[in-house]
């Protein structure tokens, strides 16, 4: 089966430095795909590259496809179809992408003339089943309100509205519940998550929080300065994670019950981009690290069924795996 | 237990807000009716949504701004009134860190600077003594002095963090007042933050108030946890036992809401409505709107806070109902 989205080898520099270094990455239909790391790993850069919202002064390459079709570079009156329409964005701060001067039922109606053929009255009861359907009580009273009428927990989920008015495939959801306090962070995703179910609908959920991500999504993947390190259905990541940084990144996390244990921290900081240093780029920070990981950048390998890591350790194991002699 | 340092008593804080340019202003209090202690060497964790009152408290408590009624005795001595050489000498022993270090930092001012900014101001030391005790700072929060030498915006978030921490430990303080100190870094920097912090407490024996919105951080850092809704404590209790067996329905809400790896989201208890509006404080027990358990007792009266067997105190009717009809 092909996959709805497949990227392959997507590269992002801003005026000659490399942000994002050759990411792959595929959903299918109606998964649900986690992106964890932390800030300026690319989480966020891999989809608006994907999805041509960069600014031109950022130079892309590589491949990504919808359903087998190149998009990457394509003639905006294509691209406009496929956002909001095939893929749409719902992002951390749902208060500053609505219009604070419009009412909700003007905003909505825009994008569901933009990407739906509907007329007159239709328009303003879809607008109103939508705003339903993301639990706004009183929708039909609510559609002439205007944003700042609305709690940030009922801005977030008229951010959902509008994303779901094109009917898309996919829903690129980036930090959609950091700016929001912990029981409406659990109302919001539990809203996504029975909307995916009811629409059939694929989703990325960019997240730096792992435990989202963990209870969220079907299968992780875990990013380091522009490149995807480990990938894996997320209860083996959670349970046995392989690449170091993986393996950092949870240990990093405090238990909520049981024992109190020390946090492993990583040490040092993330790499500037300017200066990457060569070869496996978390080599400075890692603890196993040898002579040879600061040679080459290890290649994302598969290590077993559905998961696949970015680690010369990794590599090796499994070159005995496979009885093939290391060079 | 030591004696604590801490104890406040009873404080409660209310501002007025105008709603809308020609409203009428209301009062909104943000904190009402709180009592804490704070045993000396001991971390109590403060937790809560916004606008449940927890930062109002930890600037009360620091004496940043007086209450409206209650008291706050540090070391046994009331707060002294603000401006005077005492109080001075007692802001001295207490400090303060906030989520965003960069904006409390001085932007062209080399850190190094503004970690011996205190120094002055308190007059501790000599010219030379204070110089080795920003280096003896730096060295506390694992950087080297050329990191002392730049400015806030050539050091990482974490950097600066340490930072902000080695300038609040320069006066020696007994008392930290830590607001949300890792809520803006990236979780293995937060890691690292959280076991410095860890270390500096053993190694100073300081006592801190913690206040974040992050069950998990609170929990690894704090002895006992006290929970915070609309301005009021609606739980406290030792930090293990409280996330491990949550009594009061808020807390329940709260320790399901946090998202773990490794459990899926099956049973997790989300609450309807929205955070709630301290203008607009619902009758009764402030939370029972939002309560799936609330019975018609709980719009009527406002439970109090009663301890409910080992060191918990709980504030809610189902919990405790028994026990004070008891006692009617």
């Amino acid at each position: 089966m092909t996959p709805l989205v497949s990227i392959a080898g997507l590269s992002v520099a801003f005026s000659g430095v490399p942000v994002l270094r050759g990411v792959d990455l595929a959903i299918g239909k109606g998964e649900a795909l986690g992106l964890v790391g932390e800030s300026g790993s690319g989480k966020s850069v891999t989809w608006l590259a994907a999805l041509g919202l960069l600014p031109r002064h950022a130079k892309v390459s590589g491949s990504v496809r919808l359903d087998g079709r190149e998009i990457l570079g394509a003639p905006a009156a294509e691209l406009d179809q496929v956002r909001g329409g095939r893929v749409a964005m719902i992002f951390q701060d749902p208060a500053s992408a609505l219009n604070p001067v419009l009412t909700i039922r003007r905003q909505l109606c825009e994008a569901l003339s933009l990407h739906r053929d509907l007329q007159g009255n239709a328009v303003k009861a879809e607008a109103r089943r939508l705003l339903d359907l993301v639990g706004i009580p009183d929708a039909g009273r609510r559609l002439e309100a205007y944003p700042h009428e609305f709690s940030g927990g009922q801005v977030q989920r008229i951010m959902i509205a509008m994303a779901l008015a094109g009917n898309p495939d996919l829903l690129i959801a980036d930090e959609p519940t950091t700016a929001l306090d912990a029981t409406i962070q659990a109302q919001i995703l539990e809203l996504l998550s029975t909307v995916r179910r009811e629409l059939g609908m694929a989703m990325v959920l960019i997240s730096h929080d792992l435990g989202v991500v963990a209870e969220n999504c079907d299968r992780v993947a875990v990013m380091y300065a522009g490149r995807i390190v480990e990938q894996a259905p997320s209860n083996q990541l959670f349970a046995d994670p392989v690449h170091p940084y993986a393996q950092g990144l949870i240990g990093a996390l405090p238990p909520l019950d049981g024992p109190r244990r020390r946090l492993t921290a990583i040490p040092g900081t993330v790499p500037d981009p300017a200066k990457m240093p060569d070869g496996c780029a978390f080599a400075p920070r890692c603890t196993l690290a040898s002579e040879p990981c600061s040679r080459a950048a290890p290649t994302l390998a598969p290590i077993a069924d559905g998961r696949a890591v970015a680690c010369i350790r990794a590599e090796a194991s499994r070159r005995a795996l496979l009885g093939i002699a290391a060079e | 237990m030591s004696p604590p340092l801490v104890e406040v008593s009873e404080i409660s804080r209310s501002y007025s807000m105008r709603s809308g340019m020609f409203g009428r202003s209301t009062a909104v209090r943000a904190v009402d009716g709180v009592s804490l202690t704070i045993p000396k060497g001991e971390t109590l964790g403060l937790v809560g949504e916004s606008g449940s009152g927890k930062s109002t408290t930890g600037r009360i408590v620091l004496g940043l701004e007086p209450p409206d009624s209650g008291e706050v005795r540090f070391d046994g001595k009331p707060m002294a009134a603000p401006g005077t050489a005492a109080w001075r000498a007692q802001r001295a022993r207490m400090q303060m860190i906030f989520q965003d270090p960069l904006g409390a930092l001085d932007r062209r001012l080399p850190v190094a600077a503004q970690i011996r900014e205190p120094l002055d101001i308190h007059g501790l030391g000599t010219p030379d003594a204070r110089e080795e005790r920003v280096r003896e700072l730096l060295r506390a929060v694992e950087l080297t002095p050329a990191h002392g030498a730049r400015y806030p915006g050539a050091l990482s978030g974490g950097q600066r963090q340490r930072i902000v921490l080695a300038r609040a430990l320069a006066t020696k303080p007994d008392f930290l007042v830590c607001d949300e100190p890792v809520s803006a870094l990236d979780v293995s920097i937060q890691a690292q933050v959280v076991n410095l912090l860890c270390d500096l407490q053993a190694q100073l024996s300081l006592t801190l108030l913690f206040i974040s919105h992050d069950l998990r951080v609170v929990r690894q850092i704090s002895n006992v946890v006290a929970v915070m809704y609309l301005g009021r404590i609606v739980e406290i209790g030792s930090a293990d036992d409280l996330f491990a067996r949550p009594e009061h329905p808020y807390t329940q809400a709260l320790v399901s809401a946090s998202p773990a790896p490794g459990r899926r989201s099956a049973g997790r208890i989300v609450l309807a409505g929205d955070p709630p509006n301290p203008a607009a404080r619902p009758q009764g027990c402030a939370f029972h709107p939002r309560c799936p358990r609330a019975i018609a007792r709980c719009a009527r009266e406002v439970p109090a806070l009663a301890a409910v067997g080992g060191n918990r105190q709980v504030a809610c009717h189902l919990v405790t109902g028994a026990e004070t009809r008891d006692a009617a």
